[in-house]
């Protein structure tokens, strides 16, 4: 079991002038043989976030560990994180058979390779004669179990799934699921699972980390998280999810702060980055004008919430 | 089994201009081989006696002013002509690669000094830069083949570095790198050959150019000397005498164009065939949207819409098969179902939006009391552009990106309504503004790049809005957005309803958000309805095994963690392959011999809520959350 741990880490991407940070200063752990469920919306620098612990991202800021110590990337040392990807057909070679796709991942050589590609197609649900197929000649769920078996060739200490479920069919989704969190129990794998449903991740997750703007707004144990949220920005995740849909509030100014458009990670908001769209924020209440010039900092509650409010609401 | 790539270039070769062109190429290249074998005597014997003679029995083409014949010149040196062709092609695309690849390889910084020197070089004219490399490499045929190589390269290299751009940009070749593969192991294994099939293509056509080109060359003596010859020096040889005897110009110059066409038809050949298998096989519809007008006046009782027994057709398939089901004024009604049960084909053959070779049909199709079938096209046309208003899932693909979104939106009231141009704009931003689009005159100025996903299903409800729409037909408006940002879309087209008692179709794969918008909802299952009931009766008094399935698999805020989530075996049906008896059979629990024998019919209860299946009465019983059943679907 390995602790994968997020120091500081900040991800920039284009020039000084035009760039923005996607990723900014996100402190985040995943506890040994346990799962962290990741939300926020598009853009909010999950992906990112992944990306970069697997180094396809440049890490401007930050350190990235593994138990300790900085994740080490070589050519020819085995890669301990691994990661499944969102576009199941994406994510496989047209060109080359499933089993190859598998093969060029597992460490070892010669016959013994043959038989860890048909363990694993065996262990995601595959049979073996499947090694031959093409990914065109599979379904969804299907291409998605080869690209879970190929991120388990390398024998990873952590993985990490950034939405796996999100393009499949809602009939094929649960079947992934289900073996998603076989596998990790079974290997006993840290597994950072990220998804902008709340109900799936809800379902799978041990803890929950929630991002907004390149921030961790809030982090806990999922039963506290969702039972109990602290940020208002949480809150609104959970009501989009259990609420019925109504035309909504009769105060004009929750009414304006529901229609506020997503910020623009160009240019994020000073203060608090949630304060224009924060029901409990400056644009409702009085005397909230703190939360528009200083940005807090997750720390103090019951569990990490960024909010200079959590506590008294 | 075979790789995906080699049934499309034989599915080329069985279409006439493939085949053609194939055919045509396999001679030029045979001739390029054989020729000089067996006619090199023929063609370089001197004859004296018969200097510059025209066409006869003897001499097909005539001979030349050695008194050589020049049918078998022409015919020995398609050997030179073609190969010398070829081999400058190879130099071209060669070098392209290198360079193409080279900022994958080299890093960034090394990789983007290149990028620039390539996007200066394609600026050239590539006959300039032959002439200018064929003067620096010196006249010959050595000269011409790299000259024209080089030529080639930079556009090769653009391409290249495109295509490498595209597919190092996919997630497998990012998987592979996580998996520790170097940079040139993951150019050789999953970039290049991800790239082939273009690259070959473009070199093929290519190849046609420097022919030509090479033959250019020759023509101005820059090429191939002699004694060599090839079929631009035949030309050059030829012209001279043209008067005399056209002949020995337009053999090689025949020569010359058919090789050129052999190369470019086959090239053209292949790209056609590529670029079949990813066209889309429906086109995406252009939006129709609501102008100004009155709506049609109707009887309190009349629904908005009424449909009876829809179907649509293509050839080989008929996914969406006798859909029925009325919606009143100011009613919300969900469908749901997974991809491929026919909820959007519904959807757009209600707007009469089925482009050919589709065919709907329907016993009824009444809208705001109108058969639509029997209509007029004019008359239909109005009805549907004055009452009815359709959302698609991707905004980006339904606004004009080179058009202001004020603009676009006013152009329906322009059109439909006789509207000046200013009025029109007017009401665009009135219009935008009550979708609470804020700054709405100054967003009806921008793009629709401009706006946030979020922004643009607004515009695209605004748009909708532009006349006094009847029903909105919303297909997956809010797939493409996040959940908070979905809330306020569907809260916006909530609050249209109430305030204009406009009856609103959603259509969506997730029954949680269906389950939260609608009153009713109509559960699809492979083109045909299998359930209608209200939302409130949803998850406990579902009826049908398949919204029960639906409802077990997905996960919500309330499900078991500690136990596996529901799987509904097999896989949904593909509608060209529709098996007997009802569809679901083949992953319902509950299947008998009844159910694969005959289709159950959609029956209503005495509530007005309707099932299609022969249990649905044992159904109810069934505890939700059914066994795991594991399977590799
Ligand atoms: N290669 C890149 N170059 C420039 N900007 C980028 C790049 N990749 C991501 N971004 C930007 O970084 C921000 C975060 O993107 P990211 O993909 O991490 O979001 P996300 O939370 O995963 O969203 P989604 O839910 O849509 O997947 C976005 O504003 C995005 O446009
Ligand atoms: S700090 Fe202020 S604006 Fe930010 S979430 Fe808390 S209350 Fe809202
Ligand atoms: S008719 Fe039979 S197979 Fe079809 S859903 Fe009902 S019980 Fe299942
Ligand atoms: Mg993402």
């Amino acid at each position: 079991m390995s602790e994968l741990t997020f120091e500081g880490v900040s991800v920039r991407f284009g020039g000084r002038r035009h760039g923005l940070t996607a990723v900014d200063g996100v402190d985040l752990t995943v506890p040994g043989g346990s799962v962290v469920g990741l939300v926020g919306e598009s853009g909010s620098g999950k992906s990112t976030l992944a990306r970069a612990a697997v180094g396809l991202a440049p890490l401007h800021a930050g350190r990235i560990l593994l138990d300790g110590e900085p994740v080490r990337r070589g050519r020819r040392s085995r890669p301990a994180l691994q990661m499944v990807f969102q576009d199941p057909y994406s994510s496989l070679d047209p060109r080359m058979t499933i089993g190859d796709s598998i093969a060029e991942a597992t460490p070892r050589r010669g016959p013994a390779r043959r038989a860890e590609v048909t363990r694993l197609l065996d262990l995601v649900g595959l049979g073996a004669d499947r090694a031959r197929a093409y990914p065109g000649q599979l379904s969804g769920g299907q291409c998605q179990r080869v690209a879970l078996a190929r991120a388990l060739a390398g024998d990873p200490r952590v993985l990490i799934a950034d939405e796996i479920t999100s393009a499949l069919d809602v009939s094929i989704q649960g079947a992934v699921l289900n073996l998603v969190r076989e596998v990790q129990r079974e290997l006993r794998l840290s597994l950072l699972f990220i998804s902008h449903d709340l109900a799936v991740v809800r379902y799978v997750s041990d803890f929950i980390a929630v991002m907004y703007l390149g921030r961790i707004v809030e982090y806990g144990p999922a039963e506290a998280v969702l039972t109990d949220p602290s940020h208002p920005y949480t809150r609104e995740l959970l009501a989009a999810v259990s609420e019925p849909v109504s035309t909504g509030e009769a105060d004009p100014a929750l009414r304006a702060v529901a229609d506020v458009e997503p910020a623009d990670p160009h240019a994020p908001p000073p203060g608090c980055r949630f304060h224009p769209r924060c029901p409990v924020g400056p644009a409702v209440l009085d005397g909230r004008d703190l939360c528009r010039e200083s940005e807090p900092v997750p720390q103090g509650h019951r569990h990490l919430a960024a909010c200079h409010f959590a506590a008294g609401r | 089994m075979t790789s995906p790539a080699k049934s499309t270039w034989a599915g080329v070769l069985r279409t006439p201009v493939g085949a053609g062109a194939a055919g045509l190429l396999a001679a030029v290249l045979l001739l390029a081989v054989l020729a000089p074998l067996l006619w090199s005597d023929q063609a370089s014997a001197v004859d004296t006696g018969r200097i510059l003679e025209g066409p006869s029995g003897e001499h097909w083409m005539g001979t030349d002013g050695l008194g050589r014949d020049i049918f078998f010149r022409v015919l020995v040196a398609t050997g030179l002509s073609v190969g010398l062709a070829l081999l400058a092609t190879a130099v071209g695309v060669g070098a392209g690669l290198l360079l193409g690849t080279a900022p994958m390889l080299l890093g960034r910084r090394a990789g983007r000094l290149v990028t620039a020197v390539v996007n200066i070089a394609v600026a050239f004219p590539g006959l300039l830069l032959a002439l200018f490399f064929a003067v620096v490499f010196g006249v010959g045929a050595t000269g011409a083949v790299l000259a024209i190589g080089f030529a080639l390269a930079p556009a090769f290299a653009r391409l290249a570095q495109t295509l490498v751009a595209k597919v190092a940009g996919l997630d497998y070749v990012a998987a592979a790198r996580i998996a520790g593969l170097g940079r040139l192991r993951l150019l050789v294994r999953h970039v290049l050959p991800n790239i082939a099939e273009p690259l070959v293509v473009n070199a093929t056509i290519a190849a046609g150019a420097a022919l030509l080109t090479f033959s250019g060359l020759s023509f101005l003596g820059l090429g191939v000397q002699a004694p060599l010859y090839d079929w631009g020096r035949l030309l050059g040889d030829g012209l001279s005498s043209l008067y005399v005897h056209p002949a020995a110009a337009l053999a090689p110059g025949t020569a010359v164009v058919v090789a050129g066409l052999a190369f470019n038809l086959f090239g053209e050949a292949i790209a056609k065939g590529i670029g079949m298998r990813t066209t889309p096989v429906l086109l995406r519809p252009r939006v129709r949207s609501a102008p100004a007008a009155r709506p049609a006046v109707t009887g309190e009782q009349e629904p908005v819409l009424a449909v009876d027994d829809l179907r649509v057709a293509f050839p080989g398939s008929t996914p969406v098969r006798g859909v029925s089901f009325a919606l009143r004024r100011g009613e919300a009604v969900g469908i749901v179902g997974e991809s491929g049960s026919g909820k959007t084909l519904t959807a757009l053959a209600l707007a009469q939006l089925i482009e050919e070779p589709g065919e709907v049909s329907a016993d009824r199709l009444d809208f705001l009391g109108r058969p639509l079938l029997d209509l007029p096209a004019r008359e239909r046309r109005h009805l549907l552009g004055t009452s009815f208003a359709m959302v698609f899932q991707d905004p980006m693909t339904s606004f004009n990106p080179t058009q202001r979104i004020g603009r676009q939106l006013a152009e329906v009231s322009e059109q439909h309504d006789g509207l000046t141009r200013g009025q029109a704009l007017d009401r665009a931003v009135d219009r935008l503004q009550a979708v609470r689009v804020p700054a709405a005159a100054r967003r009806a100025k921008q793009f629709p790049h401009e706006f946030s996903g979020g922004m643009r299903q607004r515009a695209m409800i605004g748009m909708g809005m532009m006349g006094a729409p009847a029903l909105i037909v919303a297909d997956e408006p809010t797939t493409a957005l996040d959940v908070t940002v979905q809330r306020q879309v569907l809260r916006l087209l909530d609050s249209v309803r109430t305030a204009d008692d406009v009856a609103l179709l959603l259509i969506s794969h997730d029954i949680t958000v269906v389950r939260q918008f609608c009153e009713r909802v109509l559960v699809m299952y492979a083109g045909r309805i299998v359930e209608d009931l209200p939302a409130a009766d949803l998850p406990a008094r579902a009826r049908h095994p398949y919204t029960r399935a639906l409802l077990a698999a997905v996960p919500d805020m309330s499900t078991d963690r500690e136990r596996p989530l529901a799987v509904i075996p097999g896989r949904p049906v593909d509608p060209a392959d529709v098996p007997r008896g009802c569809a679901f059979a083949a992953r319902c629990p509950l299947a008998d011999e009844q159910c694969t024998s005959a289709d159950p019919p959609l029956v209503p209860d005495e509530d007005g809520r309707r099932v299609a299946c022969w249990h649905a009465d044992a159904v109810t019983g069934l505890p939700l959350v059914a066994e795991e059943v594991r399977v590799g679907e």
